[in-house]
């Protein structure tokens, strides 16, 4: 699935490189601690979290992500932006709180 | 040999400064190590294993040490990864090494920093590991994960 067809169903905002929104998600990670979605996390994924501070994005590059999915309406740091667009990694933002952006997600790539 | 010429290493060598607490620049070395391999053509499982030891050694010294630098020698055969920082040194490596124990203070561990898996994450991606410190000077841990 393509990270576009996902917008929706997570009613996520894209903060930063838009014309990155064709890549490939084939599963999620959802983790506030950096060193288990280091261990943990698969290529391809978005990771949905609470963190919103530049290093998530050293994170999601180092493992080949495709997106961060920043949950429960917190707002990463404008220097997470500068980072994310310097690094090419979509940051998108949604209301929905951890579980219930992951159990959506989980549907779609499920069904 | 040629008497008087120097053996040619077919190594390539890399240093990366680490700053302690400079949380924009941290993992900015892992990410130069990351595309280096990349460059060279190694596996992407490997590549992993390699940024996962980078960027786990270079946090430590971002968190928990004052400065430090990541060498890399990378041949076909091997990457080498070593982290040198100059203090404050680890008290006792044993405890250290512990998945779950964490120094890191609360302003770090809100970051989500200081699960105390950095160390346990680098042994279980890397074929040799040594972790050396004295309290007090510094800490010196080397990681090597051969290609293959
Ligand atoms: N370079 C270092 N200098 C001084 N102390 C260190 C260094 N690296 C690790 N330590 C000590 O070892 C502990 C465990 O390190 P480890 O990387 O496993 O966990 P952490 O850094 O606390 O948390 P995490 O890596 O999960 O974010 C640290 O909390 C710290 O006390
Ligand atoms: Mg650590």
């Amino acid at each position: 699935m393509k990270l576009s067809e996902t917008i929706g169903e997570l009613e996520a905002e894209v903060k930063c490189c838009e014309s990155s929104l064709d890549r490939d998600v084939s599963w999620c990670y959802c983790s506030d601690l950096l060193s288990d979605v280091m261990a943990n996390a698969k290529k391809d994924s978005i990771w949905i979290t609470l963190q919103t501070h530049p290093n998530i994005v050293a994170v999601a590059s180092l493992l080949g992500l495709s997106a961060i999915l920043v949950s429960r309406g917190a707002e990463p740091d404008p220097e997470t932006i500068a980072k994310a667009v310097q690094e090419n990694i979509p940051v998108l933002t949604t209301k929905l709180p951890t579980f219930e952006a992951a159990g959506r997600l989980y549907n779609l790539l499920n069904g | 040999m040629e008497k008087g010429k120097k053996p040619v290493s077919k190594d390539i060598k890399h240093e990366y400064p680490i700053r302690g607490m400079d949380f924009v620049a941290a993992g900015e070395a892992s990410s130069n190590i990351k595309h280096t391999l990349q460059l060279i053509g190694f596996a992407p499982a490997i590549i992993r294993r390699a940024a996962i030891a980078a960027y786990e050694s270079e946090m430590n010294i971002v968190i928990h040490a004052t400065e430090g630098t990541l060498k890399t020698t990378i041949s076909p055969e091997r990457i080498e990864i070593i982290a040198a920082d100059t203090g404050p040194g680890i008290p006792d490596i044993e405890l250290a090494m512990r998945e779950g124990y964490s120094t890191a203070p609360d302003h770090i561990r809100e970051m989500g920093f200081g699960a105390g898996m950095g160390l346990p994450n680098i042994k279980n991606v890397s074929d040799e590991f040594t972790l050396d410190s004295t309290f007090g000077k510094g800490t010196t841990l080397k990681v090597v994960i051969y290609n293959q």
